[in-house]
């Protein structure tokens, strides 16, 4: 009996100093972010005071929140799928016997573990207009540089490659873990029966892999709300909120226009945003275990 | 194999270079940029003398080695008290069937997906009624709480065999004799795998730090060649390469040496 009670102690000591830490940063923000959404902005003469549902309803009417949304889509979009292909075909080659793997692996690995605003400052630079390394390359060929960054419509699609650069080789890893664990006489039977590689990928690899895609193909989605770091050097989500997202926007309307209680009210967005995609993950990868 | 995949074979080997090159080609430019004059930002001369001139000129122009400094601080404070944290609390998880022990390890999955960084309005006001606003343990503290630590050595130590457990209580263990004796040396590889992960996610990290300092005493790394490399700063471009370089050197360096450690890692921590 008294073990039994010994046990119970012991649990809760051992969790207190994390879930002290766990509660101030993460549940009572979160809490309390839903109830700063509910409150009017203070200023000097006029106190903060509730106003239910209002903020709410300016959101709605706030053509910069549409923007930004539509531009995490694009931004998710235009990253994520085109990340995962390249990061199976890298997976692909890294696992085949290949001369000089190692440095092949390391070409593809090494943008991982760069800092986004370094990769940043690096890509600035060749998109850079006139005096840039792609407008130069450009001028080689006589053709006219282009404002990469400055116009509307190039700003994603640059902000787009960049961001593969930087993903595929990390999403090459969860790929290589699972081909690494696919049984090579798998291969040895397919091809033994006359199928081509490209058959061989089609019908047994890609099913196969489908665990790992859902894997990294949800977690891609959420981090993707999380990476704005770029925008602080490329573009401060400009020209003209082209290429704003979501959690640069929750920067700028806290940090640079100081409404928090605005800001309160994107942050419940993106919270809910992200619940969603976090019980998508949850119902789906339970479904994993049918593909085993 | 048919002829078509006995030909396709060089073809492969051949993209998969081609595309290791295109990968590498942006920080081979940038270290080109670094070691050369200005004049060669675009200019691919093979004889072009070398240079550190813009490395010394980065270090002139902003206090790369104080940042530094702070970002070695900030790691080794975190990592340090994510470990001690993270043991206690999956050690309680992993060990103890305590009352509520479901629903408080749910809770702490919650923080898998609301990272701090997302909460940074609410943080920031936290942070300040702590007065802990522009100093480096108020980078770290919502951070050292971590869920990923907490479900990956909760992992670890569930598959510590009962036998040893029981073994080194019949020896005199107490809970933490047991903790300190069995659980954490058989759980070895997966503190190397989280800290390996979490020091290069947290050297890094950039928008809480960015949020949270102001001085040049706290600020990392990260912060300060973002406010180095903004257009308006007005530097050049081989010196913002070379302060970009130098803020990525010592992980970029660990990694080339240990490139196996940090693959086997990050598959590590991203499967469990």
């Amino acid at each position: 009996m008294r073990q039994d009670t010994l046990r119970h102690v012991y649990g809760w000591l051992l969790l207190t100093p994390a879930a002290i830490l766990l509660v101030a940063f993460t549940h009572y923000p979160t809490v309390a972010t839903f109830i700063n959404s509910l409150f009017s902005k203070g200023n000097p003469i006029r106190p903060s005071r509730f106003v239910g549902f209002e903020n709410y309803a300016l959101m709605m009417e706030d053509p910069i929140f549409w923007k930004v949304l539509g531009n995490n889509a694009i931004f998710a979009l235009g990253t994520i799928p085109t990340s995962i292909a390249l990061a199976i075909v890298m997976a692909l080659f890294v696992n085949s016997r290949l001369p000089g793997l190692g440095l092949v692996r390391m070409a593809y690995f090494t943008p991982t573990v760069l800092p986004m605003i370094a990769v940043a400052n690096i890509w600035l630079f060749f998109y850079t207009p006139g005096i840039g390394l792609i407008d130069q390359i450009l001028g080689l060929f006589g053709l006219p540089g282009h404002n990469w960054l400055g116009d509307p419509d190039t700003v994603m699609p640059a902000i787009i490659v960049m961001t593969i650069w930087k993903e595929a080789g990390f999403f090459m890893i969860f790929y290589l873990a699972a081909l690494q664990n696919i049984p090579a006489e798998l291969r040895e039977a397919a091809l033994l029966e006359g199928a081509s590689r490209w058959t061989y990928f089609r019908r047994v690899l890609f099913p196969l892999l489908m665990p790992t895609t859902l894997f990294v193909l949800i977690n891609a989605v959420l981090n993707s709300f999380k990476l704005v770091d770029h925008l602080f050097v490329l573009t401060k989500g400009g020209p003209d909120n082209a290429s704003n997202l979501l959690l640069y926007y929750i920067f700028e309307t806290a940090f640079s226009f100081f409404d928090t209680t605005y800001g309160a009210t994107l942050t419940v967005v993106l919270l809910l945003l992200l619940a969603v995609f976090a019980l998508v993950q949850f119902f789906l990868l339970d479904k994993r275990i049918h593909y085993r | 194999m048919t002829a078509l995949d006995r030909l396709s074979r060089p073809l492969e080997i051949t993209a998969a270079w081609a595309l290791a090159l295109l990968w590498a080609s942006p920080l081979l430019y940038a270290f080109w940029a670094a070691f050369h004059g200005p004049e060669y930002a675009v200019n691919f001369d093979l004889a072009a003398p070398l240079t550190l001139e813009n490395f010394r000129e980065a270090l002139a122009q902003a206090p790369f080695l104080r940042y530094g400094f702070n970002t070695f601080l900030l790691v080794t404070l975190l990592l340090a008290g994510q470990f001690i944290l993270c043991t206690l609390a999956a050690y309680a998880f992993a060990r103890f069937r305590f009352y509520g022990s479901d629903v408080a390890f749910a809770l702490v999955l919650v923080q898998l997906m609301v990272t701090p960084e997302i909460l940074i309005v609410e943080n920031y006001r936290t942070l300040a009624g702590l007065s802990l606003v522009d100093s480096i343990s108020g980078i770290a503290l919502p951070y050292m709480a971590s869920a990923f630590g907490i479900f990956l050595l909760r992992q670890a130590f569930k598959s510590t065999p009962q036998e040893l457990v029981d073994a080194a209580r019949l020896e005199g263990c107490g809970v933490f004799g047991v903790l300190r004796r069995v659980y954490i040396p058989l759980a070895k590889p997966t503190y190397l795998a989280y800290g390996l992960v979490s020091v290069s996610h947290h050297w890094n990290n950039f928008l809480w730090p960015l949020v949270i300092t102001n001085s040049v005493e706290t600020r990392p790394l990260t912060v300060g060649l973002g406010i180095f490399g903004a257009p308006e700063s007005g530097a050049d471009w081989s010196i913002i390469s070379a302060a970009t370089l130098l803020s990525v050197a010592p992980l970029l360096i660990a990694f080339l040496l240990f490139q196996r450690q940090f693959v086997q890692s990050f598959m590590h921590a991203g499967i469990k």
